[in-house]
């Protein structure tokens, strides 16, 4: 845990000239040494001087990912009092990502938020008087990922997650049981199934590894929210933006709340259309708008489209959400103004909107109309435009929490293949449940469950146990 | 009226097996002991099921012996059946039982601890613990008191009082305010224990019916016999020491017509009546517990266990039930072999009071009272096994503190009885705890059989294993280390003589030069089947040959369990201070802080097992220390 090799992206997020690659402990040198090759295609690491740099390449097996310059500060004389390495590589996202993914996959492991500055203190690099402002960004940095994190799984993965964790914990209270109390219940017939499970159990982690590779932009889009009040388009809008070429991928029933979503791709980007329900199904029952679904949309989703009726007055809900994006602090996510139904006449006025949500506000009003299909192209061009520019919230958070599950499911696959193994070479059960425990628990690091009580109350709940 | 007995150092309340344990550990460290009881008649009492061991529990009384207690030993001596559970799984589940003949087990602890130097024994209720305040609100033991008036002044109090605290045996509609077996309950102290600001629970537990056996039809049963080479629980006695005669066991099963009498009067149950408010254990549910719960179960085993060779009660075991005694005769006469069966005893259920065993330290110490240790049932747990490894432990902690020596706290990596004292103090209970092979984490190294090399050293560090058999265990773990390298360093070549050797075992045959102990590692061969192939082999000892063969076959998950042990030791290693004031450090999550501040765990392992407490709020823990050590 403490001892572990530590390793992250050091530079901010973003385009930049250079991005560093920052890797601690006592093994950084012989990981990074793994992966890098001299111009001459030589390992040359392990006799690296402290203080020094190496130029070269960074290598995945026979690819070279990037030309790097590659420092090394032995300890004690680093920022984490540790032996540290640091690769220097080109800017750019995709090439800094992949070689930290290549470190990790040596050997490092990701660093937990505040890491290197929790490290960096312990060691006594960090003066006492910086205590309280250490212990205060590893809260920070906690929450934000835990949030984040919590925020990213949902629907589906969340679910087949969950599945997975249950059949195992299932056959490992059943191993457990019968080994507890060998009088009552026995292994006949148990181990067909078992391996059968643990095969299943492995091919669906594996499928979601190599989906992982994807992230969660491309398998899973923007969350984004249709606000606006009743009869302002939103439900004709959906089907502008469904429909047509443009179709509906999927139609996902959600698991965490009674919601349909739709994925939709727009010029290249995918968008999954939350809380659609509630515009779809307008007939019979009083639409929920207004300010508490923005709210939750403000919390759960990347981008917000909040359409106006152009041809009647504000009401109470416009106002109201049109305050709340007024917020100068971070917590909205962005949001494009569609001022609908341009083909009336107009009543409501642009400048009205900025007076409500302010002058200077850089949030885009884009003139709309969904029966003319008007404004799609804007559209289309303010979502990318947003994008690009990294204003939705997608991008480092959301990397590093797919970084953070993939890790999670390599370790969760590895426990299977060792139980595969214990198979193989003619174990008995009870040296199953070592590894399959390790599973479980690595897989409860994505859903943010821990392991607690949860064989023994397997056990009791499924089994009927004792004398 | 009140007056001055004689005082003690340690006053142990309770005889069961907790106070036995705890008791002896404190007289042969020297201390001046006493131990009450509220009935001389009961004494090491087994008032439920007649066994001692099994899974999990078989490694508690292993790993007591080891530490120098007396349990192991009494049951070699009174057993009068015992199988090795598991044998065809892993080494880490094999688990010893053994049928004890009650009456026997009970006279001889009672003999042994009415013979032991130091030990006093008193029939009489506690009914006061006297403690004079501390500053900050912390008492200290200064002696208890018993039902008479009389005060014995004392150093240390260990609480064993099992299932006698306001006890209530509970028998369908009637109800009787008394401990097991018609024994008087301990009725007075739980009022002082309240006022002295500990938190109490209500528990329950059960027990079956004891059948006359002269009244069963044994050929409608199936006989359950024990093993024929019987392994003795102490690792002081040989199994050609103990070598007897056993009795068997039987096996029979409920029907269809038993659960339909226990549906047609389930609301004559008093669990289902609401009558018991006790929590109970889920391991070891009544009769009508399991009928309810698994409806779909055809049937459920039960088996008919002799109580000793000197009576015809036989213990239903399967059975417990607290149905009203016209429900039960028919419910066990519904069962194939007990048609004609008479109840000598009926089955009940007993409610107890006992602590929140959050408020104890890894010592079993209770953390605001200085010198009063607390074990057993009292505690939380259930189980004889479980009762006695934290007797001895009490015993033991109260000793080390009057003695003022370090106390001995076994952590999760060295012993089951560590892994249950951490559980107890650092998770807590809401029901009976029982111990289970799937608690511990290191079961690999949590073995039965290797229970006297983890422990004669603490065991003789403390003092209560002798020097010489310490010794012992120090000659036995270098002959297996010996032999490990022997094997290890011996290498075979690919003569003929091996490789046909190989061949008729089914063994693929040798390209290089290869090791006996590569051999031994091969599933389809073993110590014993290589012997034609190691000329060198001296005779050795059964219990060294199993040693290394446990070492050799399984080598890869034991190496890989110590590399986590030597984490888990890293995180055990970081002490927290007792005087840490949780509420001061701001960046906790508030959950963090109150659960750290109800148990104040003495490491940052400890404090990283409790629920609530995340890893982020142990890193912020962990930069709070660094900076309380570097100011101070």
């Amino acid at each position: 845990m403490e001892m572990d090799t530590i390793a992250a992206i050091a530079t901010a997020p973003g385009m930049a000239g250079i991005s560093i690659i920052r890797v601690s402990g006592q093994k950084a040198i012989e990981i990074v040494d793994t992966i890098f090759k001299t111009k001459d295609g030589n390992s040359i690491l392990s006799t690296m001087k402290s203080h020094t740099i190496r130029y070269g390449y960074i290598y995945d097996k026979d690819t070279i990912i990037d030309e790097v310059l590659v420092l090394y500060m032995a300890a004690p004389h680093s920022y984490t009092k540790e032996d540290v390495v640091e690769i220097d590589c080109h800017g750019g996202t995709l090439v800094t990502r992949k070689i930290l993914e290549t470190v990790i996959r040596h050997g490092a492991s990701l660093a937990q938020p505040g890491e290197f500055t929790k490290r960096a203190f312990l060691n006594g690099r960090i003066d006492l008087s910086q205590a309280e402002a250490v212990m205060d960004l590893i809260y920070a940095k906690n929450e934000a990922a835990r949030k984040n994190s919590l925020q990213q799984l949902r629907g589906s993965l969340l679910e087949k997650v969950r599945f997975l964790r249950e059949m195992i914990l299932r056959d490992t209270a059943y191993i457990e049981a019968a080994l507890d109390d060998p009088e009552h219940m026995s292994f006949e017939g148990f181990s067909d199934c078992f391996l059968q499970h643990v095969k299943t159990e492995l091919s669906q982690i594996n499928e979601l590894i190599s989906t992982a590779d994807d992230g969660r932009k491309i398998k899973e889009g923007l969350r984004t929210v249709i606000l606006g009040k009743p009869n302002v388009g939103k439900s004709s809008l959906l089907n502008l933006l469904a429909g047509e070429e443009r179709a509906i991928v999927t139609e996902i029933a959600g698991t965490t709340r009674d919601t349909i979503e739709e994925e939709i791709r727009l010029n290249g980007m995918t968008l999954l259309l939350m809380d659609t329900a509630g515009i779809r199904d307008t007939i019979d029952k009083v639409e929920q708008i207004g300010v508490e679904r923005a709210k939750r949309a403000a919390k759960e989703a990347d981008l917000i489209l909040f359409m106006i009726d152009g041809s009647v007055e504000f009401d109470e809900n416009d106002i109201q959400i049109l305050t709340m994006l007024n917020q100068k602090e971070g917590s909205i996510p962005p949001v494009i103004i569609l001022l609908n139904k341009t083909d009336l006449t107009q009543i409501v006025k642009e400048e009205a909107i900025l007076g409500w949500i302010g002058m200077e506000s850089s949030i885009p009003i884009i003139s709309f109309s969904v029966r003319r299909q008007i404004g799609i192209k804007e559209l289309e061009t303010a979502i990318e435009t947003l994008y690009l520019q990294g204003g939705v919230k997608e991008k480092e958070e959301i990397y590093l929490t797919n970084l953070r599950q993939k890790e999670a499911f390599e370790q969760a696959r590895d426990s299977l293949y060792r139980v595969l193994k214990s198979i193989e070479i003619g174990m008995s059960e009870d040296f199953y449940s070592i590894d399959l425990m390790d599973a479980y628990e690595a897989l409860g690091k994505i859903t943010g469950e821990s392991m607690d009580e949860d064989l023994i109350n397997t056990i009791f709940r499924e089994f009927c146990m004792g004398k | 009226m009140a007056y001055n007995y004689e005082a003690f150092d340690v006053a142990v309340v309770g005889a069961g097996h907790a106070g036995c344990e705890a008791a002896l550990a404190c007289a042969r460290l020297g201390l001046k002991t006493i131990m009450f009881t509220v009935s001389m008649d009961s004494v090491a009492l087994m008032p439920c099921n007649p066994n001692i061991g099994g899974s999990s529990k078989g490694h508690l009384v292993r790993e007591i012996d080891a530490l120098g207690g007396e349990m192991g030993k009494v049951i070699d001596q009174t057993y009068i059946q015992s199988k090795m559970l598991n044998r065809s799984k892993g080494p880490a589940v094999h688990s010893l039982r053994a049928q004890a003949d009650k009456q026997e087990y009970s006279h001889r602890m009672r003999r042994i601890v009415e013979n032991t130097d130091n030990l006093t024994l008193k029939q009489a209720e506690v009914t006061e613990i006297l403690t004079k305040d501390l500053e900050n609100g912390r008492k200290e033991v200064i002696g208890v008191k018993i039902f008479t008036g009389g005060i014995y002044p004392c150093k240390a109090v260990i609480l064993c009082t099992g299932v006698y605290l306001k006890a209530r045996c509970i028998c369908g509609e009637v109800s009787t305010y008394t401990g097991p077996n018609g024994l008087p309950a301990a009725n007075h102290l739980t009022e002082c224990l309240k006022n002295l600001g500990i938190e109490l629970f209500r528990f329950k537990t059960g027990t079956p019916a004891r059948i006359d056996g002269r009244t069963i039809d044994f050929s409608k049963l199936q006989e359950q016999k024990g093993d024929e080479q019987v392994i003795p629980f102490s690792f002081t006695n040989t199994s050609k020491e103990i070598e007897k005669e056993q009795v068997s066991c039987w096996l029979t099963y409920t029907n269809e017509t038993t659960h339909e009498i226990i549906r047609n009067n389930i609301s004559r149950s008093p669990l289902f009546s609401g009558d018991i408010k006790g929590t109970g254990p889920r391991y070891c549910p009544s009769i009508e517990d399991k009928v309810m719960r698994f409806a779909d179960k055809e049937r459920h085993q039960v088996f008919i266990e002799p109580e000793g060779n000197y009576t015809n009660e036989m213990y239903i075991s399967g059975m417990s039930s607290s149905l009203p005694e016209d429900v039960q005769i028919r419910m066990y006469r519904s069962v194939p072999g007990l048609e004609h069966s008479h109840i000598v005893r009926n089955a009940y259920a007993i409610e107890y009071d006992c602590i929140n065993p959050l408020q104890l330290k890894p010592t079993l110490e209770m953390k605001h009272i200085d010198g009063m240790f607390c074990s057993g049932q009292f505690n939380g747990s259930s189980g004889y096994e479980e009762a006695a490894a934290q007797g001895i432990m009490a015993g033991i902690n109260a000793a080390m503190k009057l003695l003022d020596k370090k106390p001995l706290i076994l952590d999760r990596s060295q012993a089951y009885i560590g892994v249950l004292i951490d559980d107890l103090v650092t998770k807590g209970t809401t029901e009976p705890y029982r111990m289970m092979t799937s608690r511990a984490e290191y079961r690999l190294l949590l073995r039965q059989d290797n229970a006297d090399l983890r422990l004669s050293k603490l065991g003789y560090e403390v003092g209560l294993i002798s020097k010489e058999r310490y010794n012992k265990v120090l000659e036995k773990q270098t002959e297996i280390e010996k032999e490990l390298e022997r094997l290890k360093r011996t290498v075979l070549g690919s003569t003929k003589k091996v490789q046909e050797f190989l061949t008729s075992h089914e063994s693929s045959e040798l390209k290089t030069g290869t090791s006996l102990a590569e051999l031994i590692r091969r599933p389809e061969l073993d110590y014993e089947s290589i012997a034609p192939l190691d000329e060198e082999r001296m005779p050795l000892d059964e219990r060294i040959i199993e040693q290394v063969t446990i070492n050799l076959k399984y080598e890869g998950y034991i190496e890989r369990q110590n590399r986590q042990v030597e984490q888990f030791k890293k995180m055990e290693g970081k002490r927290i201070p007792e005087q840490i004031d949780y509420q001061e450090i701001e960046s906790l999550r508030l959950e963090a802080k109150q659960k750290l501040t109800k148990i104040r765990p003495i490491s940052i392992g400890q404090a990283s097992r409790i629920s609530g407490v995340s890893p982020a709020d142990i890193s912020v823990l962990l930069v709070y220390l660094e900076q309380w050590k570097r100011r101070s």
